[in-house]
């Protein structure tokens, strides 16, 4: 049948693009991890950078990394899930809530490097909190938030409206409907897109290339207002600035980069599994 | 009664929230404008817009705009010829064809490659896509607007591949059924009835791709030899908007007629993506229709 052998043909050349596509995704995995393995020890992971960064390990720009996920969590989590609520349980349909909704959509195209300026305009310069943890989180938060909003819209719209109408028509308040019957079945949903929105600003340098990262810090900070060394930072300056450095370090600093955002992604992937079995509707 | 009292304080918080988020946007472009009208005081917007060489430190400085853009629509255009292809095929063969278990497989790869942070393959870029296309294309140097489409286009996969298949995924089985009750192959249901009803979402996807690549900033730095000339051609160094600021915000003065200049740059990157977005949020509502 000429059909069928057309089909045949067509297919075969989906599954080849297919196959060009995920290809270079498992050998760019293997080619980081077959060249920067040997590198990997517990000094590495534990010690300062030294001799001009040809030497040591990257302990300062872990431990910058987590400080400034954690401070983006701080201020991006609770505005992220308070819009998000009041987007799916309070809004009414009016231009109020076209703008939030459009802001949003607009606020996930901006590009890194625009939060960055935006960052270092606002925040280090105009609210003088200088290049500091502070300012990077700030600026990272601000970049995160719509992709936090998106998917706590989705978890709270996931929970049934009956729910919603059972609780209401039992006397309770809008905000204990909220509390209490729609939040609770919504936190796996939220965590799951947290997590996942935390780990790609975890990965991005451009937003904290002037609000928070330092070139050679071998100290940890004391204060939000120190600088930190971040390890998307690390790898770039160690790629593009740093003569005569022996690569396996700098690919080593990159499995640990990709190490750190699997296992954010890993921690989402679980939690979406482990509740998705609890879940009784 | 202090419940009311703190259910009162708690949903203020809420409808605070949701202003905020608009507050976030309006004051970036208020932001961005006021710095970059800072630069037009003593230099014309005329210059700014159509002027053809990029010399920031040069007496007098010249900031045109035009190489910047013109290097970041060629990195993009690369990247969207390779990419939109090679996405749209996976996506067609991930929604349509691949069986169940190979599906979870794929798709979970097009997750790690969305992952992995642009700064590392950036360095892949260094360190081994730029030294091998200029042997290989016998280039004077491996660090041009090539290297950088092939990885942007990378990239951009996941985007370009999730949002099509959703389109593809989101057309009605009824469609697929009709086709095949008259008797289509699956393929003929695939390329005539399923891909031209989930053209918006597929349109949509190839938006936000170019949204993605366009303000791309790491791996044009690293890669692409940060030469801000008018390009003739891809094989040739160039540079984009967002490598020009990453590039020389650490060396500017705050307040100086450069330091303007970037921020200018920032809002025609603003601009662009803006537009960019607004045209994909509206391809998505159509789709979704």
């Amino acid at each position: 049948m000429k059909a069928k052998t057309r089909q045949q043909i067509a297919f075969t050349i989906l599954g080849l693009t297919t196959l060009l596509v995920v290809a270079p995704i498992v050998l760019t995995i293997a080619y980081v991890v077959k060249n920067g393995a040997g590198a990997i020890t517990w000094d590495f992971l534990t010690e300062p950078p030294r001799n001009g960064m040809k030497q040591g390990g990257i302990f300062p720009a872990i431990v910058g990394t987590v400080i400034l996920i954690i401070g983006t969590m701080l201020f991006s989590l609770p505005l992220g899930i308070l819009s998000a609520i009041y987007l799916v349980e309070y809004a009414k349909d009016n231009l109020f809530t076209r703008l939030i909704k459009l802001s949003v959509v607009n606020l996930s195209g901006i590009p890194s490097i625009v939060y960055g300026l935006f960052g270092f305009t606002l925040f280090v310069v105009f609210l003088r909190f200088g290049t500091s943890i502070l300012a990077g989180s700030l600026t990272l938060a601000i970049m995160s938030l719509p992709v936090i909003i998106t998917a706590t819209k989705e978890a709270l719209e996931s929970v049934p409206a009956s729910f919603r109408e059972i609780s209401l028509s039992l006397g309770a308040s809008r905000w204990q409907t909220v509390r209490y019957c729609v939040l609770p079945y919504a936190i796996p949903g939220i965590l799951t897109g947290t997590v996942l929105s935390l780990s790609r600003a975890a990965g991005e340098t451009a937003p904290i290339l002037f609000t928070a990262a330092a070139f050679y810090l071998p100290r940890l900070p004391h204060s939000v207002f120190d600088q930190v060394m971040a390890l998307p930072y690390h790898l770039y300056i160690t790629a593009t600035q740093v003569p005569n450095m022996p690569d396996k370090l700098k690919f080593a600093t990159g499995i640990v980069l990709i190490a750190l955002v699997f296992l954010m992604n890993l921690v989402s992937i679980i939690l979406r599994a482990h509740y998705r079995k609890k879940k009784q509707w | 009664m202090p419940r009311r009292i703190s259910e009162y304080v708690i949903e203020a918080c809420i409808r605070m929230s949701g202003l905020v988020v608009i507050i976030f946007v309006v004051s970036i472009f208020l932001f961005l404008l006021k710095d970059s009208f800072s630069l037009f005081d003593g230099y014309k917007i005329r210059d700014f817009l159509f002027g053809k060489s990029w010399l920031p430190i040069s007496e007098p400085p010249k900031f045109g705009v035009v190489p910047l853009l013109l290097g970041s629509l060629y990195v993009t255009f690369g990247a969207i010829v390779i990419c939109v292809p090679l996405g749209v095929g996976s996506a067609m063969f991930i929604a349509e064809v691949a069986p169940s278990h190979l599906k979870h497989v794929l798709k979970s790869l097009v997750e790690i490659l969305a992952a992995i942070p642009s700064v590392v393959l950036g360095f892949i870029g260094i360190v081994w896509l730029g030294p091998f296309l200029r042997n290989h294309l016998h280039l004077s140097t491996g660090m041009c607007g090539l290297t950088g489409s092939l990885l942007l286009a990378f990239m951009a996969l996941p985007t370009v591949i999730s949002i099509s298949e959703d389109a593809l995924i989101g057309v009605p089985r009824a469609f697929k059924e009709a086709a095949f009750g008259l008797g289509a192959t699956r393929w003929q249901a695939l390329w005539r009835i399923v891909l031209p009803s989930a053209s918006s979402g597929i349109i949509a996807a190839v938006m936000l791709g170019i949204g993605r690549v366009i303000g791309e900033t790491m791996v044009v730095m690293m890669v692409t030899g940060n030469s801000p000339v008018i390009p003739k051609s891809l094989l040739q160094p160039l540079r984009t908007l967002t490598a020009t600021i990453a590039g020389e915000m650490g060396e500017t003065v705050a307040g100086s007629e450069h330091y303007f200049a970037l921020f200018a740059v920032g809002l025609v990157l603003f601009i662009i993506t803006f537009i960019i977005n607004f045209i994909a949020d509206a391809c998505l509502r159509r789709a979704r229709k």
